[in-house]
């Protein structure tokens, strides 16, 4: 037997991407960045406000029900990330004067009017991501339903926040093919989805209107490496103090640097790991030269710069 | 027909061979050979280990066609962006950085090509040319397996990538690790039908290894799978702390055991793995540890695949003929 023709052909075969949302590029070919007050790293801390449907399919997502319903096990352990662990992480940022940006599915906004007002109050960033973990971005799922999806997302989180919300991030990290425009078209200027880049870039949409990709920092994240790997607190926290480290000097050469950290409440935010995140913010917030920032104050400045190409 | 049922589990099924084909219950490409009193191996300058560093220099691509095998379930339907963007950032960010440790650690690196790059990122290409870095094959993209391809298809990828990599370079195609690791019963004996010297697709010895093939002499360099920072990091899931650990005890064992004969560590690495802010540092320590050491020949894949054919080739295949005679 052979394989068909198409499957030993390559159509984008050819400089650049193999797509056109962005092209190619170089992150130490780049003009160097200089955040405000000449900060090296600009801090960017992501608490993920996630609802995990009781009913919803199983093995769906990072975090999602795994047994025969009625899985109290999983929701109720996501459930104490929301009512105890946030509250947890929001005393570590209010101790050092740090902000965030916290991202809601609108359904989590939606059952905990509470949460949603500590965040605002403090003037932080309310960034969308869906309407719960059960509704994941995949190409399968017909478009009207999907635009449907990121439409409720997006005006139940303006409406209970009063904020623009200008961010987005996907359930579990999975797009289909037209998310990025899906998100467009409803007023989202960035996406922070892709793990591709350690900077803000611009990424091509429908329509054409200013979109950009913001760096996701998956690979340094609680979930990945304390839930997915199953490394300790402290080797958690090692590895963001390196990263940190790497990009403060990195910085020096090449410019302002990002450190991005998605944080679950459910995992960072129980007793024995948030020590962990104190220690890193410690350690962060004792050097010269950090910038507490949220993503949209994060791509003002890189757009006032690079603004050439924005 | 009854071999289906061999194939069980990877959706691999007979109809995926070509009529041709043999299914047997072992490769049969290699003699068995005890790591034990073996005649001894000696690398250049009196060296007791040869230290080679494989980056995979990779492309997979958003929307890949499905092929009629998947090598695992890793991958969640297209596109799918973990998979997809993390290595876009190996080429973006984790490419350079490795680059700048490698020029200031004095690495000579054998790069695990998707010779797809040739196209999509020539200015990473022309930096690897420059330095004077070996160019193998790994396939045109990570994201086409050889699986199902008819014999002449395969052949066909063979060519592609000697072309590509002639007109990037100049160099010739010397070695071989088949893309995401998939093979198809006949890859090795194409190899060697095309004049490639070294495959990396076996993982059966710490030395060079003669590869039963009809034409033309194939010899097995070891790589490894076990000091890759795709299992060290990922599938083991090691901390860079552990990973480092990790290199820096398979280095000390091979060398230790090439004071009695010659043995080869390599070093096989993803810029998109290896290349993040938290990972490099740790890499940095374990290279230099090993460079540290005299008696470390620090070669290419295509040097240690010369060295080997011209010393030690043909009296260790012969020894190899005489022991499985005498224990047949």
């Amino acid at each position: 037997m052979t394989v068909p023709r198409t499957y030993v052909s390559y159509p984008h075969r050819r400089p650049g991407m193999d797509h056109d949302r962005y092209p190619r590029d170089n992150v130490f070919a780049r003009a160097p960045l200089r955040w405000p007050g000449g900060a090296r790293v600009a801090l960017w801390l992501m608490p993920l406000v996630e609802f995990f449907p009781l009913d919803m399919p199983l093995n769906a997502a990072p975090g999602g029900m795994t047994r025969p319903y009625p899985d109290y096990w999983n929701y109720t352990l996501r459930d104490y990330g929301n009512r105890v662990g946030v509250y947890r992480i929001l005393r570590a940022l209010d101790a050092r004067g740090l902000k965030a940006s916290v991202a809601f599915n609108s359904r989590a906004a939606e059952r905990d009017r509470f949460l949603l007002d500590q965040v605002v109050r403090r003037g932080w960033e309310v960034v969308a991501m869906g309407t719960d973990m059960a509704r994941i971005h995949r190409t399968d799922v017909a478009q009207e339903v999907e635009a449907e999806w990121v439409r409720e997302s997006l005006s139940v989180l303006r409406r209970l926040s009063g904020q623009p919300v200008t961010g987005w991030v996907s359930p579990a990290l999975s797009e289909s093919f037209r998310t990025p425009d899906l998100v467009a078209a409803e007023g989202v200027e960035y996406l922070c989805d892709w793990l591709n880049d350690d900077l803000p870039y611009a990424f091509r949409v429908d329509g054409g209107g200013a979109f950009f990709g913001m760096p996701q920092g998956h690979e340094l994240s609680d979930l990945k490496l304390m839930s997915e790997y199953g490394h300790s607190a402290s080797q958690y926290a090692e590895q963001v103090i390196d990263c940190f480290e790497f990009l403060y000097r990195e910085a020096a050469e090449y410019g302002g640097r990002i450190l991005s950290l998605p944080l679950r409440p459910w995992l960072i935010g129980v007793p024995h790991r948030i020590g962990a995140l104190e220690r890193i913010l410690d350690h962060v917030v004792a050097r010269a030269g950090v910038w507490s920032a949220t993503g949209a104050e994060i791509l003002a400045s890189w757009r006032a710069q690079a603004g050439a190409v924005a | 027909m009854a071999e289906a049922t061999r194939f069980r589990g990877g959706g691999m099924t007979r109809e995926h061979l070509e009529p041709t084909d043999e299914v047997r219950d072992s490769p049969e490409l290699y003699y068995p050979w005890p790591y034990l009193d073996r005649p001894r191996i000696e690398w250049p300058g009196g060296a007791r280990i040869a230290f080679w560093v494989a980056p995979n220099v990779e492309f997979y691509e958003l929307d890949p066609p499905a092929g009629p095998v998947q090598p695992s379930t890793l991958w969640r339907p297209a596109p799918d962006l973990l998979n997809y963007s993390i290595r876009d950032y190996g080429n973006r960010a984790g490419f350079w950085r490795m680059l700048a440790l490698f020029d200031e650690l004095g690495v000579r690196a054998s790069v695990s090509l998707n010779v797809a790059m040739c196209d999509h990122f020539p200015e990473i290409v022309e930096e690897m040319v420059a330095r004077e870095w070996e160019l193998f094959s790994h396939g045109i993209y990570n994201s086409r397996y050889l699986y199902g391809l008819s014999g002449e298809q395969e052949r066909a990828v063979i060519e592609d990538a000697r072309s590509a990599i002639f007109r990037a370079s100049g160099q010739t195609l010397d070695g071989w690790l088949s893309p995401a690791l998939t093979n198809t019963p006949r890859t090795l004996e194409l190899l060697a039908q095309a004049g490639i010297r070294y495959t990396l697709d076996l993982f059966h010895d710490d030395q060079p290894q003669p590869v039963g093939v009809s034409s033309g002499r194939l010899i097995s360099l070891p790589y490894s799978l076990e000091v890759n920072d795709w299992t060290g990091l990922h599938t083991s899931r090691g901390t860079p702390a552990e990973y480092a650990e990790r290199i820096r005890d398979q280095f000390d064992r091979l060398y230790a055991e090439g004071a009695e004969s010659g043995t080869v560590m390599c070093l096989p690495l993803h810029p998109f793995l290896i290349g993040v802010a938290h990972r490099v540092d740790h890499l940095a320590g374990a290279v230099d540890y090993i460079l540290g050491h005299d008696g470390v020949w620090h070669a290419t894949g295509r040097e240690i695949a010369q060295w080997y054919l011209d010393h030690y080739y043909d009296a260790t295949l012969a020894a190899q003929r005489a022991f499985a005679e005498r224990w047949a």
